[in-house]
């Protein structure tokens, strides 16, 4: 039996390949996902070990909020008599006050912000050279208009020693300076991961970067010979207190690798779900293929059984088929992600330059997951074929042709079930269900797929005869047709892999498009401005516009209104959140258009705060009801609820008063202006003059409506750029699943394409044939696909209605239209190699039987 | 670019040295040791001889199916040998029909679709009187919208007669037309066959092993080891089985070459 396995195996050589390519497609997500977190995971990891192997402990102050981890982003200070204390203390051998944080921008020659992959433009004081970082050029800054600059930012920006350098420090001051030293790191390295650091003297960094005297971010502190790092950590933590976090070198570098990890996590979700479509349309693949050898088998299985081979042997002998599909194809599917996981790695780390990517690694997980998947999906694909191929009864081997096809109606009750009580559970989800919410619906969308791929056969008849009639206007193209409807089985299956990536796809991009359309459109009805003022945030610091360019902005003669907004994270009631502030609350509540619903909205004292009526409501806020502030910066205030802005798309949350915000944000300065101007001033005109007082600002420009609407929008056309990507992987696959079918089609008809020729079809009018089936089937999937991804895409913006603050649905009618022409071209292309089949046939061949 | 038949004298096709070689040294197979045969129009030809005699090849060869090794082949006037895949492909359209011994018939398309299979890939229209008149004589009025799997093997093979008279083709050839029919419904195809000869002129060459059926032509081929080793003319099944089992005894390299 294992013989006959392995014989018939070898001898259906192109189809199996085919499946296997499934396979390996699928497992090569999973694996290359995989490996892919888990060598950015080590090179994270040895980077940051590298950063803090000559860091015995640190000493920050505790920020009041929780931001995205400690260390250089925290700007909370502590006065220089804290570094002396530390330094007095047993165990210590030196305690260095240091300045370093985030938020120091060099100017580029171009008079832009030279920006880096690594989000991080570091300012820090000069304390002299250490085992880190050395000098490789020039000396330390001996006045405030002298800086030492990494080598990385030197070569990035092409700035030389002796050069003058622009530089916007976290105070928001533009100064000048001269770079009077370069820098390197420890193994001769320009940057750690691309990063930019200046180094000021000390007074300046703590004049610029911190806006104090005497003050500093963090206490560098080296242990004394024979006192471990835990022991010196534990005695500064005993003196210093509860306001301050001290972690040894270890701990930081944990903490920073953790920080990096968890962002790697959703990076890697994505590249799991495009694992999880491609694992889904492999196995309608692969149950495709494993039906195909079946039902070619048929003779072969059924002789066996009469030669008394055992209903479990023929079972057997069909899984061990997919056991050996399943093994090449996750031993395959594995190497090839392990290949595309450190490429990505390369490439990832690549663009900051600098880092070293760790060793190849083979992660178990990757291991596992690829195995487990690749042959449990095969082996789960494979059952149903198997089943069926064991329950050939022995006279089958008599009989000339295959059995005809069973009755579609278990198959399509089954679907119908299924597909109601996905709808069921989608729509249970998407009226929100709590903790359940994301299962159902993603349980719905995964059921309805299934349903409707059950539904397929049934829907077939129908649709195969109306799409082809479309192609009948030949005799070739109406034989391809009726090909395409003689088993609907095999057509739907192959129509189903089809469907469920444009399904996919397009539900994605159904809600991106209603997102983006909604957007547009609230933005363009709502916001009364038609200049706005803002930035790419490319760090973690903010582009902000200063005071004094605001205040040119609002003296200029064209402008009518001008509204400018700050926001910051803080903490409200313990919880984190975040409030917005207007320079000008009457100006802002023109600009957005914005109503009053209770209480009075146009104008705040210190103290004070308003909110729109729907988080009002969620949190169940009344006119008068107050609110416990912790801000980044000052203690902790409580703010009186005086007003409640009716409903509005673009301006919600929770609105405090200016000065509050200048005392308590970590940048109080405007992120965004509005500006609208006199009526009759010519927009054109005034976007130039705004952006000649923003000369200076190289983080902000001026934008008009319509530029800034299609800048929003932006981020939803990169995403469906992405989910297009995701088509093509799905795509791929199922053009696999109909090549397949269509070779079996040719092989089984053989005979009669040899009959054909015989009475005179031309070599072209076959291939016009094969492809119109082809054609046929693909534009099936297609069509199906479009509907299904539709009604999920229309029902999942609709049912977030709430969520979202608009329910319009907008169609992707482009992509749409694109997905539907490419679906035919598609088929073209999947129809080749069958057709050439079919058209090399030998006419005599496949007549001859004797 | 229909093609009259006559029932006048005349060559309807005709094989001139004909050799068929397959394979090549240890492994040599000729399937055909110049043969030369001419087939009269208006004629009902049987070709017979044991298995491996060469008489599907010759079939085959005269049919524009197979290539010949050596020799020439025509079909009324024009000469096959050399004729690339769409010519060939134009002379079946027109001038040659096809009647298999089983798989004739596509089975997504009704008895009608499938006689006019030939005449509507080739973007013709079949001559409303003539498809009457056969339709007619295969006796298959009322079976015109069935499907194959709908029809009796008998019927089946009436539908492909029929499919390929509809074109009025210069000759047709049958292989092995009733090799998987019981002996009534073989007769009926058969005698539909011959009635077609006698009626209409049409020219047929069957490939047969059944003296019972070859006794339904004007005229009988004998090949044996690919040469043609006898003939007969209006046969009587109990002659035709005398011939075969003269061959039989005869080794097969008689050097016989009818003409």
């Amino acid at each position: 039996m294992l013989r006959a396995t392995l014989k018939s195996l070898l001898a259906r050589k192109l189809r199996l390949t085919l499946s296997t390519v499934a396979v390996v497609l699928s497992v090569m997500f999973v694996s290359g996902s995989l490996v892919l977190t888990d060598t950015l995971g080590r090179t994270f990891d040895n980077l940051f070990a590298n950063i803090y192997t000559y860091t015995d402990v640190e000493v920050s102050a505790k920020s009041q909020i929780q931001q995205q981890g400690n260390g250089p982003g925290n700007s909370s200070t502590f006065p220089a008599s804290t570094v002396d204390r530390v330094a007095k203390l047993d165990g210590v051998a030196k305690a260095t006050g240091q300045v370093f944080l985030n938020g120091a921008m060099p100017v580029g020659r171009n008079n832009k912000i030279v920006i880096n992959q690594s989000g991080q433009q570091f300012g820090a004081n000069w304390v002299g050279e250490d085992q880190f970082v050395k000098l490789a050029e020039g000396r330390a800054p001996s006045a405030d208009d002298e800086v030492v600059i990494n080598k990385g930012l030197s070569k990035a920006a092409n700035y030389k020693l002796g050069d003058s350098m622009d530089v916007i420090t976290r105070d928001r001051e533009r100064s000048t300076y001269k770079i009077v030293g370069l820098t390197q790191y420890t193994g001769g390295r320009d940057s750690m991961v691309g990063e930019s650091t200046v180094f000021f003297t000390t007074a300046k960094a703590q004049k610029s970067m911190l806006g104090a005297t005497d003050e500093f971010n963090t206490i560098d502190v080296k242990a004394a010979p024979g006192v471990s790092d835990e022991q010196l950590r534990d005695t500064i933590k005993a003196e210093l207190g509860d306001g301050f976090v001290v972690q040894t070198g270890k701990e930081l570098s944990e903490e920073s690798g953790e920080a990096i990890k968890n962002v790697l996590k959703y990076f890697n979700y994505v590249l799991l779900g495009f694992g999880a479509v491609a694992l889904l349309v492999g196995v309608f693949l692969i149950l495709n293929t494993f039906s195909i050898i079946v039902a070619q088998r048929t003779k072969e299985l059924a002789l066996l059984r009469a030669m008394g081979a055992a209903r479990g042997q023929v079972l057997r002998s069909v899984l061990l088929e997919a056991v050996i599909i399943g093994v090449v194809g996750s031993v395959f599917g594995f190497l090839v992600g392990l290949g595309l996981g450190a490429a990505g790695a390369f490439l990832f780390v690549g663009l900051a330059d600098g880092a070293q990517v760790a060793g190849l690694g083979f992660p178990v997980s990757a291991i596992v997951a690829s195995f487990v998947i690749g042959i449990g999906v095969t082996m789960i694909a494979a059952l149903m074929p198997a089943i069926k191929a064991s329950r050939v009864a022995p006279i089958a081997a008599m009989h000339e042709s295959a059995t005809p096809d069973r009755p579609l109606t278990r198959l399509t009750v089954t679907g119908t079930v299924i597909t109601a009580a996905a709808i069921g559970a989608l729509v249970w989800g998407l009226a929100g269900a709590g903790d359940a919410t994301l299962a159902l619906v993603f349980g719905g969308v995964l059921g309805i797929l299934i349903g409707v791929a059950l539904l397929t056969p049934i829907v077939s008849r129908p649709l195969v005869a109306g799409l082809g009639s479309l192609f009948s206007w030949t005799v070739p193209g109406k034989l391809g047709r009726r090909n395409s409807a003689r088993n609907p089985r095999r057509t739907a299956i192959t129509a189903g892999a089809v469907m469920i990536g444009i399904a996919i796809v397009t539900a994605i991009s159904t809600i991106f498009t209603s997102l983006s359309t909604a957007l547009g459109d609230t933005v363009a009805k709502d916001l009364q401005a038609d200049l706005v003022v803002l930035g790419q945030q490319t760090s973690e610091i903010p582009p902000v516009v200063t005071p004094q360019e605001l205040q040119r902005i609002t003296a200029l003669p064209e402008a009518k209104t001008v509204a400018a907004f700050t926001v910051d994270a803080v903490q409200i009631d313990g919880k984190p959140d975040y409030v917005l502030s207007y320079l000008d609350p009457a100006a802002g509540v023109s600009v957005l258009k914005l109503k009053a619903d209770q209480g009075r909205i146009d104008r705040l004292e210190q103290g004070e705060f308003t909110v729109d009526k729907k988080t009002a409501e969620n949190r169940k806020l009344k006119l008068g009801d107050t609110i416990d502030v912790t801000f980044a910066k000052g203690p902790q205030k409580t703010l009186k609820l005086v007003g409640i802005t009716a409903e509005s798309a673009i301006g919600g949350g929770i609105v405090i008063d200016y000065a509050d915000a200048q005392t308590g944000f970590a940048f109080p300065q405007p992120w965004q202006v509005y500006v609208a101007v006199q009526d009759g001033a010519s927009v054109t005109t005034v976007k130039a003059a705004v952006n000649d007082i923003l000369e200076d600002n190289p983080q902000v420009q001026a934008y008009t409506k319509d530029e800034y609407v299609k800048s929003s929008q932006q981020s939803f056309n990169i995403a469906l750029v992405i989910v297009q990507v995701l088509l093509l992987i799905a795509l791929a696959i199922s053009v696999l699943g109909v090549i397949n079918t269509l070779l079996l089609s040719v092989i089984e008809r053989t005979r009669e394409l040899g009959m054909l020729r015989a009475v005179g079809l031309r070599r072209s009018q076959t291939w016009l044939m094969v492809t119109t089936e082809s054609v046929v089937i693909t534009v099936f999937g297609t069509v199906l696909g479009l509907a299904v991804g539709v009604g999920l895409g229309a029902a999942i913006v609709t049912a977030l209605k709430d969520v979202l603050g608009f329910g319009a649905v907008t169609l992707p009618w482009g992509l749409m239209i694109a997905y539907f022409l490419a679906s035919m071209v598609v088929g073209g292309v999947a129809g080749l190699i069958p057709s050439i089949r079919a058209v090399r046939l030998n006419v005599l061949g496949a007549i001859s039987y004797e | 670019m229909t093609t009259t038949v006559t029932t006048g004298d005349g060559i309807a096709a005709r094989a001139v040295d004909v050799w068929k070689v397959y394979g090549s040294g240890e492994a040599q197979v000729i399937a055909l040791h110049g043969v030369s045969v001419e087939l009269e129009r208006g004629h009902f030809t049987a070709i017979m001889g044991p298995s491996g005699s060469g008489k599907s090849t010759l079939m085959h060869t005269l049919a524009g199916l197979d290539s010949v090794t050596r020799g020439e082949i025509f079909v009324g006037d024009t000469r096959l040998t050399g004729m690339s895949d769409g010519a060939l492909t134009n002379l079946r359209r027109t001038k040659v029909g096809f009647i298999f011994q089983q798989f004739n018939l596509l089975p997504t398309l009704t008895a009608e679709e499938n006689i006019l299979l030939p005449l509507s890939i080739a973007g013709r229209k079949a001559d409303p009187a003539w498809y009457d008149t056969v339709i007619k004589t295969v006796g298959l009025s009322d079976r015109l919208g069935h499907r194959p799997s709908q029809l009796s093997g008998g019927q089946q093979q009436r539908v492909a007669c029929a499919r390929a008279l509809v074109s009025r083709p210069e000759v047709i050839f049958a292989d092995e037309p009733t090799g998987n029919l019981d002996s009534r419904s073989g007769a009926e195809v058969l005698s539909f066959l011959r009635n077609s000869v006698r009626e209409f002129g049409q020219t047929i060459v069957m490939v047969t092993h059944d003296p019972n059926a070859a006794s339904y032509a004007d005229r009988v081929i004998f090949l044996a080891d690919g040469r043609i080793v006898d003939e007969l003319r209006e046969p009587t099944a109990e002659a035709v089985l005398d011939k075969l089992k003269n061959l039989d005894k005869v080794p097969g390299d008689l050097a016989g070459e009818v003409a």
